[in-house]
C-alpha cells in the first residue's frame, strides 16, 4: 500500500489526473470506496500539506491535487452517500477579499477528505452573520489574502458570537502564516497553516466527533 | 566614510556593483501612505498624479529613504485593459471581477495602447513630476506586472491555474498579448523617468509554481520579456519563495530579486552573491506591531546577513508597506537602517538573533 501511495502522491504533485485516476480504478477491487478515501485520497493530501507546509510543495500543486481528489472523492462517495462527514454543519467564505483561490482550494481538500460545507464565497460581515444564522453553523471557515480583510476578522468574530455564540470561527490565508499571531489578535478560534489542517481543526473543534 | 557622501543614487548604482557603498540603501516603500501624508482617502489620493508624486516626495523626505516609487496599485494595469478596480478605504484597491470570463476571449485579446489609456498616462505623469522634482539624486521605481503573472487578475487564479494545466494554446496566446503589453508599458516609463522597472512576478515563485513548471513557463517568458525592457529590472517574488530558482532567475538579465520574509537571507544572500543584488525581506504583516527594539533587531539582523561585499537594498518582502504600519516603525526602520547599514558593517553574519 505504501508504494501504491508513493504513486498516488507523484501522480498528484506532477499533476497528472490519469495516472491518479489509473491509481485508484486499480485498488478499487481490494479496498472499498471508504478504505480509499481514508487510507489514500486524505493521507496524499496531508502528505502534501505537509510539503506545503515545508515549502516543498507550491500552491499550484496544493491546487489541482485538491481538484483531482474532489472529482475522485465525488464518484467513490458522492455528495449525501452515508460514509460523507456532513456534520457539522460548516460553510467557507472569503471576508470581504477579490482572492479566492485559498477558499477555493480548502473547499476542495475538505471535500476531499469527505466533509460536505457550503462555499458562500466572497461575503461582508453582515452576510457572514446573516448567513451563519440562517444555516445555523456550527464552524465558518474564514480565508483571506489581504491584511486589512484579516483585520476585520475580529469584528466578523464579535458579531457573530454575539448572534451565534456555538459558531467557531477558523481562519487561514498569508497574513495568518506571515504574523502567527494574528489569528489570535482577531479572537478567531483556530488557524489553518494548510489547506489540510483544516479536517483536524474541525474534528479538535467537534472534539473528534466530526 | 559617513553616512552622507553619497546620493541615494550613487548608493543604489554601488550595491547593485557588488560593492559596498556608504551604508547599505533602503528602499522603503510606503505606497498608501502617501494618502495619509495628503489627508486624502485612498481613492481620492489616487486620483490625480500630483497627490501621488507629492505623496512620495513628501514620505521620502520624512523617512529619508533611497527610492521614489510610482506604484499606484497593482490593477491599474486591469482597469487599463477595461476591468474592474475596488477601491477600500483601508487597503490597497483590488481587482473586481476577471474580465476574461470565457477562455475563448484570449483569442480576441489585444493589448491596450498606452498613450490612449488615462490610468495609465496618470501613472506616467507623476513619474514625469516625480523626475523634475529629484533629477538624478534618487531613483525612481517604475512597476509593471509579469505577463506571467498578470492574468491572475485577469482571469481568476483557480481558472488561470486550469488553463496553464489543460489549455497549452490558450496560455501561450495570453504570453504573447502580455508580454507584449509588459515591454511597452515598461518602456513607457524608463521613457517618462523611472530609472529602473520592477518586474513583478509573484506567480513565478517557488511559493506558487514548482521550479520545474517555472523553467519551463515564467522563466523564459521573464528572458524574452526583460531583454526588451529598455532599461535595468528588478524581480520581485511580492512575499514568495525563490530560493530554489536564484540561479535561474540570475540568467533572466535581471539585476535584483525580492525575497520573501519566509526565507533564511543569509542563505539567499550566499546564492545571490555576485550574480544579482538581493532586496529584502522585512516581514510588513508583522511589522505592524513591531516595538521600536523588534524593528531595530530585524533591521540590523538583516543587514548582519545580507548587508557584507554590497549586492543587498534593504527593503519590505512585499514590494509594499500595509497601510496599518505606523509612522513610528517606519522612522525607526529608516534610522535603524542609517545606523546599522554604514559601511565598513559593524556586525556581519548572523549576528541580531
Amino acid at each position: 500500500m505504501a508504494e501504491i501511495n508513493e504513486r498516488f502522491v507523484q501522480a498528484l504533485l506532477t499533476l497528472n489526473r490519469l495516472a491518479a485516476k489509473r491509481i485508484v480504478a486499480e485498488v478499487s477491487g481490494a479496498l472499498t470506496p471508504l478504505e480509499i478515501a481514508e487510507g489514500m485520497i486524505v493521507q496524499a493530501l496531508e502528505r502534501i500539506g505537509e510539503g506545503w507546509q515545508r515549502g516543498d510543495v507550491a500552491l499550484s500543486q496544493v491546487y489541482m491535487s485538491g481538484r483531482v481528489c474532489e472529482e475522485l472523492m465525488d464518484n467513490l462517495l458522492p455528495p449525501g452517500a452515508p460514509d460523507r462527514k456532513n456534520r457539522p454543519p460548516m460553510a467557507i467564505a472569503t471576508l470581504e477579499d477579490y482572492h479566492l483561490l485559498g477558499k477555493r482550494i480548502v473547499y476542495s481538500v475538505l471535500r476531499a477528505e469527505g466533509f460536505d460545507l457550503k462555499d458562500y464565497g466572497r461575503v461582508t460581515v453582515d452576510e457572514a452573520v446573516r448567513r451563519a444564522g440562517e444555516d445555523r453553523l456550527r464552524i465558518l471557515l474564514i480565508s483571506t489574502l489581504m491584511l486589512p480583510s484579516a483585520l476585520h476578522v475580529r469584528d466578523l468574530v464579535l458579531r457573530l458570537k454575539s448572534a451565534c455564540p456555538d459558531v467557531k470561527v477558523v481562519v487561514g490565508g498569508a497574513p495568518f502564516l506571515f504574523d502567527p499571531e494574528l489569528w489570535r489578535e482577531v479572537h478567531a478560534d483556530a488557524m489553518g497553516r494548510s489547506a489540510s489542517d483544516a479536517a483536524g481543526i474541525i474534528e479538535r473543534i467537534m472534539g473528534g466527533a466530526p | 566614510m559617513t553616512s552622507a557622501t553619497m546620493t541615494s543614487l550613487q548608493r543604489v548604482l554601488t550595491a547593485l556593483g557588488h560593492k559596498e557603498p556608504d551604508r547599505v540603501p533602503l528602499f522603503l516603500l510606503p505606497t498608501l501612505h502617501g494618502a495619509k501624508e495628503l489627508g486624502l482617502s485612498i481613492r481620492d489620493y489616487f486620483t490625480r498624479a500630483e497627490n501621488v508624486a507629492e505623496g512620495q516626495i513628501r514620505l521620502r523626505l520624512k523617512f529619508g529613504h533611497d527610492c521614489l516609487s510610482n506604484f499606484f496599485y497593482g490593477p491599474v494595469e486591469i482597469e487599463a485593459w477595461g476591468g474592474e478596480v475596488i477601491f477600500r478605504s483601508d487597503g490597497p484597491p483590488n481587482s473586481g471581477a476577471p474580465f476574461i470570463g470565457n477562455p475563448e476571449q484570449i483569442f480576441q485579446l489585444k493589448p491596450p495602447e498606452i498613450e490612449k489609456t488615462p490610468c495609465l498616462v496618470k501613472v506616467l505623469r507623476a513619474t514625469e513630476i516625480m523626475k523634475a522634482r529629484v533629477g538624478d539624486d534618487c531613483p525612481i521605481i517604475g512597476v509593471a506586472m509579469s505577463p506571467f503573472s498578470l492574468p491572475v487578475m485577469q482571469m481568476g487564479f483557480d481558472r488561470y491555474l486550469d488553463l496553464m494545466a489543460d489549455r497549452p494554446e490558450l496560455f501561450k496566446r495570453l504570453m504573447q498579448v502580455n508580454e507584449e503589453f509588459c515591454v511597452a508599458w515598461a518602456n513607457a516609463q524608463l521613457r517618462a523617468g523611472a530609472t529602473a522597472i520592477c518586474y513583478f512576478d509573484p506567480v513565478s515563485s517557488s511559493t506558487i509554481i514548482p521550479p520545474d513548471l517555472y523553467r519551463l513557463t515564467g522563466f523564459a517568458i521573464a528572458k524574452r520579456t526583460l531583454a526588451r525592457i529598455q532599461g535595468p529590472t528588478a524581480t520581485h517574488m511580492a512575499s514568495g519563495r525563490s530560493l530554489p530558482i536564484l540561479s535561474d532567475i540570475a540568467q533572466t538579465g535581471t539585476a535584483i530579486v525580492g525575497v520573501s520574509a519566509l526565507e533564511d537571507l543569509a542563505e539567499i544572500k550566499a546564492a545571490c552573491r555576485g550574480k544579482l543584488t538581493v532586496l529584502g525581506n522585512l516581514n510588513g504583516i508583522e511589522m505592524r506591531r513591531w516595538s521600536s527594539a523588534k524593528a531595530e533587531a530585524v533591521v540590523r539582523k538583516a543587514i548582519a546577513q545580507a548587508g557584507p561585499g554590497g549586492g543587498f537594498i534593504l527593503a519590505d518582502n512585499h514590494g509594499e508597506i500595509p497601510y496599518q504600519v505606523p509612522d513610528e516603525v517606519l522612522f525607526t526602520i529608516a534610522e535603524a537602517a542609517r545606523r546599522w547599514g554604514i559601511y565598513p558593517l559593524q556586525e556581519t553574519g548572523s549576528h541580531g538573533r
